[in-house]
């Protein structure tokens, strides 16, 4: 209809020139109208995407050109022990991270979504785990989690629950533990913020309604709020264990992958293969395994959204 | 009238159970009421305060140590180690006079208004045509510009390192201003279309029929009354072009161009046992800008998270 709107406002009837054309035509303005973002992503995004999947299946090193070697890269990693420890630890950090963030993160979204005093500030306030840089806020827990003057060690010690010092970083278990708990407390204002805006979509009078029909807390939580979150609770989940999956920052920054590999993510054991030993073919060979595991991710939680709408008959918003 | 409040508390009593211990007679929105003091001290202050204290310590104790004494960082047993009364800005001045901190931070700010201004601009005019101009495959296009938001920087940075060299960006602003709208331009693309679609279609037919252009509709129409979400989606690829790590870590090299993030971890982290104070206050320094635009625009940050997440 907007076509036929330009064309009364012409002072004179000519016939349109390829250039009106280029100029007034829906599908041409669209596609000038893309070309900048195109160009960006089709340079840096999907022809490296390609380009990575190329070079796994070659010998690549820094500074020279590889040749095709086939599955040989793969079937090195195969053999290769540190890759599948590095395939376990993602999959130990991603699981047991999303999955507690998701817990608390929804108990805090009930939680501020009460009424009471500063309730602005609060929400102010916990958001800014996810302001501050990861690298940063990394270097604080690096701190906090120090083998001699951790802080924690220290409160423990005069607590009179422990005698020693515990090594967080330095022990295979605690290095574990500290670098999920700190993707945890970094990843909970996200999920929490983005579940309490979902919360205050919900009616009230749903909850005066089932308060009336004497639904105790839980029920109303199970048969109201979750239902109704869920939608958006898929989306946060993708997003979520996605960026857990794909991690780097945060394990660069605290272990560097270390103690004996204990921490070693598949995004950190391909920079350090790639650019740190040299070997490009190598390091994108372990970037493309994460392919498959990333695309599982987002399959589980589309189907999981689309399931939940068809069932409820909500329309796509 | 008078005896409302009566049946008020009653029924307090027995939809909670518990005794009507406390009948404050409050007009506060919500059920808050049905709960009585004691009651949401255990179930919602006492939860909440252990959650926003751990969430916030870590920020506590990275400003104490900016300001501690390097002494008193390392002794623990004759002062406290949670205050300090003889505060020191001695690494605070080290970072500003005896190191290229201030060049670091030059380097970040750059790379990320620059990176941020090219991907509003692509983004803005993405999002008005996959809304409104509705060319030929604009769905489609819009469900592709959502796939490329979950493809993440770990696959992507090492063929963008042979990229990045083969075009002779390495070690120069220019290959991160170049490849960080790869990471904001769909999440701000999917922000603003959300935005555009709340615009009436009414006003660009009017202005259609006024015989305005589809450049001056988008300038003079659509801009201005998308401003909120211009801010949001400003503010929110300034963020993380100032969290992004892996591409800085990986195509640039000399100590003079790094950015902050880069520089914390790579020079600043060496052997000796004092360096903690210093680290802290980097570390400190480098997140104060963020959080000082955070404090200005906190309801644009929660509606640009959320806003790119429920569309």
């Amino acid at each position: 209809m907007a076509d036929i709107a330009i064309t009364p406002a012409k002072s004179q009837i000519r016939e349109a020139s390829s250039w009106d054309q280029l100029k007034h035509n829906r599908n041409w303005l669209g596609f000038w109208f893309m070309v900048p973002a195109m160009a960006f992503l089709i340079l840096f995004l999907a022809y490296p995407l390609g380009l990575g999947i190329w070079l796994s299946f070659t010998d690549t090193k820094i500074g020279r050109v590889g040749q095709f070697i086939g599955y040989e890269n793969y079937e090195w990693l195969w053999d290769d022990a540190i890759f599948w420890l590095s395939v376990f630890n993602t999959l130990l950090y991603t699981f047991v991270a999303s999955a507690i963030k998701f817990g608390i993160g929804l108990y805090l979204a009930l939680l501020l979504n009460e009424n009471m005093p500063f309730k602005a500030l609060l929400r102010a306030a916990v958001l800014i785990p996810f302001i501050v840089p990861t690298v940063l806020s990394a270097l604080a827990f690096w701190w906090i989690f120090d083998s001699q003057f951790s802080i924690i060690s220290w409160s423990l010690k005069h607590l009179g629950l422990i005698n020693e010092n515990i090594n967080f970083l330095g022990d295979t278990t605690w290095a574990r533990i500290c670098v999920i708990f700190a993707n945890i407390w970094r990843g909970v204002p996200f999920v929490a913020i983005t579940l309490l805006a979902g919360l205050q979509t919900v009616s009230p009078s749903l909850y005066e309604a089932a308060t009336l029909d004497g639904a105790s807390r839980w029920q109303m939580f199970r048969h109201i709020t979750y239902p109704l979150l869920t939608p958006i609770i898929a989306v946060v989940m993708t997003f979520s264990v996605l960026f857990t999956f794909t991690d780097f920052q945060l394990i660069w920054a605290m272990t560097r992958g270390g103690p004996v590999n204990a921490t070693h993510l598949m995004a950190t054991l391909s920079y350090q293969r790639a650019i740190i030993a040299g070997q490009l073919g190598e390091g994108a060979a372990i970037a493309s395994a994460m392919i498959p595991f990333l695309l599982a991710a987002i399959m589980v939680s589309w189907f999981g959204l689309q399931r939940r709408k068809w069932q409820q008959g909500e329309n796509n918003d | 009238m008078t005896d409302l409040p009566t049946t008020h508390v009653n029924l307090k009593g027995v939809l909670t159970s518990s005794a009507p211990t406390v009948a404050k007679d409050d007009h506060s929105e919500g059920m808050s009421y049905l709960q009585s003091v004691p009651r949401r001290m255990v179930t919602l202050y006492l939860p909440l305060s252990i959650i926003v204290f751990v969430l916030l310590f870590p920020f506590y104790w990275m400003a104490l140590t900016a300001v501690k004494p390097d002494a008193q960082l390392l002794d623990m047993e004759t002062y406290s180690p949670f205050w300090t009364w003889n505060p020191t800005f001695k690494h605070f001045y080290k970072l500003l006079f005896e190191s290229h901190y201030p060049m670091w931070l030059w380097n970040t700010m750059y790379v990320a208004v620059c990176a941020t201004f090219l991907s509003i601009v692509a983004s803005v005019l993405a999002a008005y045509a996959i809304v409104r101009l509705r060319y030929k495959g604009a769905n489609l296009v819009g469900g592709l510009i959502f796939l490329a938001y979950l493809v993440p920087p770990s696959i992507l940075f090492i063929p963008l390192a042979t990229v990045v060299f083969q075009y002779g960006l390495f070690d120069s602003p220019l290959a991160l201003i170049l490849t960080y709208p790869t990471i904001l331009i769909p999440f701000s693309t999917w922000l603003l279309m959300g935005y555009f679609k709340t615009i009436p279609f009414e006003l660009e037919e009017c202005a259609l029929i006024d015989g305005a252009s589809r450049w001056q509709i988008l300038t003079k129409i659509v801009l201005p009354l998308a401003i909120p979400g211009l801010i949001s989606a400003f503010i929110f690829c300034f963020t993380l072009c100032w969290n992004e790590f892996i591409y800085a870590l990986t195509f640039l090299q000399s100590t003079a161009n790094k950015t902050v993030p880069v520089a914390i971890v790579n020079e600043f982290v060496d052997g000796d046992v004092y360096r903690w104070g210093s680290l802290m206050a980097g570390a400190l320094a480098g997140s104060l800008p963020l959080v000082i635009l955070y404090a200005f625009f906190v309801e644009h940050y929660v509606s640009a998270m959320t806003g790119a997440v429920k569309e």
